[in-house]
């Protein structure tokens, strides 16, 4: 703009500590979100598989949930829990049930019956049929679930932003430049969330290569 | 002391008393039971066999309690299923079922040990009882030990799932359409190693199919069940073959019984006429079925061919009216597989 360069170093440099701590946050606020959101989730998938009738409605919900602008959202809960960390929490919460809940189901129900037939058959107890057969089976698709929840909620952090200078984490960044017209700023804020996002994604890819080693021994035989 | 991974083989007994499962209020819907009574000598193979919906699977699921029954006992060694724990029932209770239902994510070496692990055996103990199953049902445990079921073909998935039902040596095996979602030529080759390992292990197995072909090869006795889950006829496969009890079973055992029946028997068990010139007539090994044997007279158009003995000596002839003969006696000596 006043002619200044796209990137000014200098600030950077000067700035490293303050950064660190902004990706702390920016990681602290994610992983409350992704963490309550997804214990609330999967006990909203579990009702959902005993009670198929319930599923529907509740994918309505999370799905209406999902359309509300994240700004406007932050913006009303103001008003109720004032500037404290639960607005902040709330809407990336709520935010993560469209992600979660769907898959979730998806991948319980993608356990086939013949395995569960066999399973009831050799005598393991309710109990343990669901920690050794379905859950590990269910796994694909749950952490799959937890990739995408997590890198969509990388990127909404940034919007808490607007809830003052205690929140947003790399956000502040964004929101900051923008007022002050300084570029550095922006791109550190954007560049540097859209990092964290792909290394969450890939951490990810690598839990559930370990997590899930049958599968890829499907891809190489035959 | 230590524990051997293979405990001694035993089997049990099994009877169907009075046995009933009703769905809703339907009298005759699928897969219901009707008065179901029937005793399965320790060590014996019985096929349920019967047209589908005739509540055969209902009755196999009976026994090990996936289905609980609306009437009636199934008695295990004498004393009522429904009296033990089910999953202590379960556990010692083989299941082989025609989708295997091996668990993806288990290596096949864990699949096998899954009951044995339920039961708390050492991990050592596993690990033994778990190759030396491999082994027996045809797949070497080095290879096979720590691949994944979706790496395997579909045979040596029933191979597996066979193993894994005879982890902890069950005293009774329960076996449904085990051998129907494999190609012809591999459920044949299955049935006859099938065969050859009950020969050693000499376990109670309740085996359901829809194939009466199955049937007959497989079962000591056969339990032919109708439409509304009634037991229309239980024998050895040689009687229900010469003396259907009603038109159902003459029509489910087909028209060609009388050639079925010459299958469940060999050249070995035919009395043979004293053997004149031999050149040129076809020779029989003392295995070869009645039905092969006269399929192949037939194609040869001779009178007659040569029966040998054990040594591959000429033991007398065999002729088209002898195998017929064979057919009027009222119960064929049956050795075919004995």
């Amino acid at each position: 703009m006043n002619g200044e360069p796209l990137v000014r170093w200098d600030w950077l440099w000067a700035h490293l500590g303050p950064i660190a701590d902004r990706i702390g946050q920016h990681l602290y606020l994610t992983a409350i979100a992704v963490g309550v959101g997804f214990v609330i989730s999967f006990a909203l998938a579990a009702v959902s598989i005993r009670r198929r009738r319930l599923y529907p409605p509740v994918v309505v919900v999370a799905t209406a949930l999902y359309t509300i602008p994240s700004f406007a959202l932050f913006a009303a809960l103001v008003a109720i829990t004032g500037l404290s960390i639960l607005t902040a929490e709330i809407p990336l919460v709520l935010y993560t049930f469209i992600l979660f809940v769907p898959n979730i189901v998806a991948g319980f129900d993608a356990v086939p019956f013949d395995v569960l037939d066999a399973a009831d058959g050799m005598g393991f107890t309710a109990g343990q049929r669901w920690w050794r057969v379905e859950l590990p089976l269910a796994l694909p698709l749950v952490v799959a679930s937890l990739r995408l929840a997590t890198v969509s909620t990388i990127g909404l952090v940034t919007v808490s932003a607007i809830l003052g200078d205690r929140f947003g984490g790399l956000g502040y960044y964004i929101l900051d430049g923008y007022h002050r017209t300084f570029t550095t700023e922006i791109l550190v804020g954007g560049l540097l969330s859209i990092g964290l996002a792909v290394l969450a994604d890939l951490g990810f890819v690598l839990l559930q290569r370990v997590l899930t080693p049958w599968a890829a021994a499907r891809a190489v035989s035959r | 002391m230590t524990t051997p991974a293979t405990p001694t083989s035993r089997a049990a007994s099994l009877e169907f008393r009075g046995v009933t499962k009703r769905y809703g209020s339907g009298e005759e819907s699928t897969g219901a039971v009707n008065d179901l009574s029937f005793t399965v000598p320790a060590g014996t193979i019985c096929v349920l066999v019967g047209p589908s919906g005739c509540g055969k699977t209902t009755s196999l699921k009976m026994v090990n309690r996936l289905i609980e029954p609306s009437g009636g006992q199934i008695l295990l060694d004498g004393s009522d299923v429904m009296s033990e724990e089910v999953t202590a029932l379960r556990r010692r209770i083989g299941y082989v079922i025609q989708q295997v239902g091996l668990f993806p994510h288990l290596t096949i070496g864990r699949n096998v040990a899954v009951v044995p692990a339920l039961m708390g055996w050492t991990g050592e103990r596993q690990q033994a009882r778990t190759d030396e199953l491999l082994a027996l049902v045809g797949l070497d445990p080095g290879r096979y030990r720590n691949r994944y079921p979706s790496q395997l073909s579909g045979g040596e998935r029933q191979r597996v799932g066979v193993a894994r039902a005879l982890a902890a040596d069950p005293p009774l095996m329960l076996m449904d359409e085990p051998f129907a979602a494999v190609d012809p030529i591999v459920r044949e080759r299955l049935q006859d190693e099938f065969l050859r390992l009950q020969r050693e292990l000499a376990k109670t197995i309740l085996f359901v199919t829809h194939d009466i072909d199955e049937a007959i090869k497989m079962g000591d006795l056969i339990a032919v069940m109708e439409e509304g889950g009634r037991l229309a006829q239980f024998g050895p496969p040689e009687e229900i073959l010469a003396h259907p009890a009603s038109d159902f079973v003459a029509r489910f055992v087909g028209q060609d019984r009388g050639l079925k029946r010459l299958s469940l028997s060999t050249v070995a068990d035919l009395r043979t006429e004293p053997l004149g010139r031999r050149e040129g007539l076809p020779t029989f090994s003392p295995d070869t079925t009645l039905r092969d044997a006269l399929s192949i007279l037939l194609v040869a158009d001779t009178r007659g061919g040569v029966a040998l003995d054990e040594a591959g000596q000429p033991r007398g002839l065999v002729t088209v009216d002898a195998i017929a003969s064979a057919l009027a006696d009222d119960k064929p000596r049956r050795t075919a597989r004995a």
